[in-house]
């Protein structure tokens, strides 16, 4: 039974997104319990996959029991379970968090959200676990396909928002297609480690340095690196709040994930680390994201656009760790990975609490917040926290790893923006806190109307409702704990799944 | 200049591929019309799967169907690779265009919503509707 664990990860949310469409027609009070068991599952085989590999070592699984260059095989070593159990992890809680909103929705869309969501959480941990390009491919595209679905049940601008996706996100996945294509016509392979072991004699062919370049290009439109990011602010902004609390934790996260899967295990750090000059360019370039990013945050006058443009200087973030080309830099990389997910988990579920008692999500309508969700407001001031990098909250220790990477590195510009974002990003959250807390409060626009006596009652505690409330609050407490275990975290899991060669 | 001939004639399916891709590329990013761009990126998921299709073929070989008996002594004739063509591009590119349609499907769907909420499909028309609400 243990060792079918890795198959129920993908297993248990597939045949559950089937069985809650079907449920969405017949029985639809069936449709979160559902949801709630395949979630649950994965949650459990893979914190079960993550335990056997950090006592056995890593596994491979052989789907159908084909073997590896022919049949398609699970690779799971520490860091690709990490992923895993994050995934699921944020994907739980952000649907015990949704149950509130979709139940508010139209009947009919109640099924349909309930198996995108599922689906879309399949597809992300099927590109995390698999150790086939082109089923990564596949399952990329699955979660893709269920992402702009997810994006488009939202209001307004929302069907725009997500076509421009689709347009944006097939032409990445499209370049990602044909950069594997070159590497099977060069390779004769689609498996991970055998493409591997062919390659280092192929290193000095073109065809392989113009695959490289077309999986990076690929896997960086979706992970919405700096220039290719444009899809990402609006989707972000007008989608659904259980969508955008789905998406913007994980899909730019999954896609950092292959980009260091491809870089470490397909093409290995000899090779990825082998071209002096565009290593620069790509750090250089990541210092643009960061710093663009912080810019545009900046000037957002939308709490959740503000969020979204945070997203982008994180990414930056994360592609310019990995491409320092030290163990140090990827380890900072992985780290910010897992933080980077549970701190936008905390402030995209602070915007679905906020969504239930304000009308929008401007920054002007935010005054007197502190008074009367004192909860959510508290949540935010520890995620806020951790995406500036205060003690002791995660977001510290990840960017601590980065910043001594960069030293190690010499690479001062990438600190420079590092520093200049954490800048930024003080600014954009003391904003925040100001208003909610230090601007005077007025009952217009609240539905309050008693008169001269008003400020008295619209100061009352008005709390998003409880099933929000509570995965907020837990996600900003993981937020300090995955702080305080950083160091353990580090040394008992990511540090195992680096590969030895790598300094 | 033979030399240059020669390359075009050795590689013309990378050639078509390639200039089919961008004339979806130009679509995607200089066409006003949803639908254009939407038949645009459909161009580009297209180019290649051509591409996959001409990697896998070959000069005088046929398809892969095993031509002798299926009984026991099928397995004694020697098969000798070079005379299939390779199947395996084939069949990835059928799952690409099962992908390629649920693609076609959705952004379609969305750009009957769009045309639904904004009455039009011209992006700059569209846009002057945004700035003005």
């Amino acid at each position: 039974m243990s060792e079918q664990l890795p198959a129920f990860i993908i297993v248990a949310p597939l045949i559950g997104a089937c069985l809650i469409f079907i449920a969405g027609f017949t029985r639809r009070g069936l449709c979160y319990p559902l949801a709630m068991v395949s979630m649950v599952v994965a949650l459990g085989s893979s914190i079960g996959v993550l335990h056997q590999v950090l006592v056995d070592g890593p596994l491979i699984y052989k789907l159908g029991g084909w073997d590896p260059p022919w049949g398609i095989v699970y690779n799971v070593d520490a860091l690709n379970a990490l992923v895993l159990a994050v995934v699921a992890a944020v994907a739980l809680v952000n649907l015990v968090a949704s149950r509130q909103f979709i139940d508010a929705q139209p009947f009919y869309r109640i099924g349909a959200f309930y198996a995108l969501y599922i689906l879309a959480v399949t597809g992300l941990m099927g590109m995390v676990i698999t150790g086939d390009v082109f089923n990564l491919y596949v399952l990329l595209e699955i979660a893709s396909l269920t992402g702009y679905a997810l994006v488009a049940m939202g209001d307004d601008r929302a069907p725009l928002s997500a076509l421009n996706y689709v347009l944006v996100g097939t032409i990445g996945a499209s370049f990602y297609l044909l950069g594997v294509g070159f590497l099977y016509a060069m390779t004769g392979s689609l498996n991970m480690v055998d493409i591997a072991q062919r390659l280092p004699g192929l290193y000095g062919s073109t065809a392989v340095f113009a695959a490289f370049v077309m999986i990076m290009v690929g896997i960086w439109f979706k992970a919405a690196f700096f220039p290719l990011h444009s899809w990402l602010p609006n989707a972000y902004t007008y989608a659904p709040p259980p969508s955008a609390g789905l998406l913007a934790p994980l899909m730019t996260k999954v896609m950092i994930y292959v980009m260091i899967r491809m870089m470490l295990t397909v093409f290995t750090p000899a090779y990825s680390f082998s071209f002096g000059l565009l290593n620069q360019v790509v750090v250089w370039l990541a210092v643009i994201a960061i710093v663009a990013g912080a810019i545009m945050a900046l000037a957002a006058k939308d709490f959740k656009r503000l969020l979204a443009y945070i997203i982008v200087s994180e990414v930056g973030y994360m592609v310019g760790g990995a491409w320092l080309g030290n163990r140090l830099g990827m380890t900072g990389s992985m780290l910010h990975l897992v933080n980077d997910a549970a701190m936008t988990l905390c402030v995209f579920l602070a915007a679905a609490a906020l969504s239930f008692r304000l009308k929008d999500t401007k920054l002007t309508s935010f005054q007197g917040l502190f008074k009367t969700m004192p909860f959510t407001m508290g949540a935010l001031v520890i995620g806020g926290l951790s995406i500036i990098g205060v003690p002791p909250t995660c977001g510290f220790f990840s960017k601590w790893y980065l910043i001594s990477a960069g030293i190690q590195a010499g690479a001062w510009g990438y600190i420079a923006a590092l520093l200049f974002s954490s800048l930024v990003n003080l600014i954009l959250f003391f904003k925040i806190f100001e208003i909610a807390y230090f601007e005077p409060f007025s009952a217009h626009g609240h539905g309050h109307d008693n008169g001269g006596h008003g400020q008295v009652s619209a100061l009352a505690v008005r709390e998003a409702p409880a099933q929000v409330v509570v995965p907020l609050v837990v996600t900003a407490i993981g937020l300090v704990v995955l702080g305080l275990y950083s160091k353990e975290l580090v040394a008992g899991v990511i540090d195992l799944g680096l590969p030895l060669g790598l300094k | 200049m033979d030399d240059l001939l020669s390359k075009i004639a050795g590689g013309y399916n990378y050639i078509a591929y390639i200039t089919i891709m961008m004339i979806g590329l130009y679509a995607v990013i200089a066409k006003r019309n949803l639908v254009k761009k939407i038949i645009g990126m459909s161009i580009f998921q297209t180019a290649i799967i051509l591409f996959y299709i001409s990697i896998g073929a070959k000069k005088g070989a046929t398809i892969p169907i095993l031509m002798h008996d299926h009984g026991p002594e099928a397995a004694e004739h020697a098969i000798k690779a070079a005379d299939y063509i390779n199947p395996l591009p084939h069949v990835l590119m059928l799952t690409a265009i099962v992908v390629a349609v649920a693609t076609l499907g959705v952004a379609l769907s969305l750009a009957v919503k769009v045309y639904q909420r904004y009455g039009t499909l011209e992006e700059p028309e569209i846009q002057d509707q945004i700035n003005k609400s």
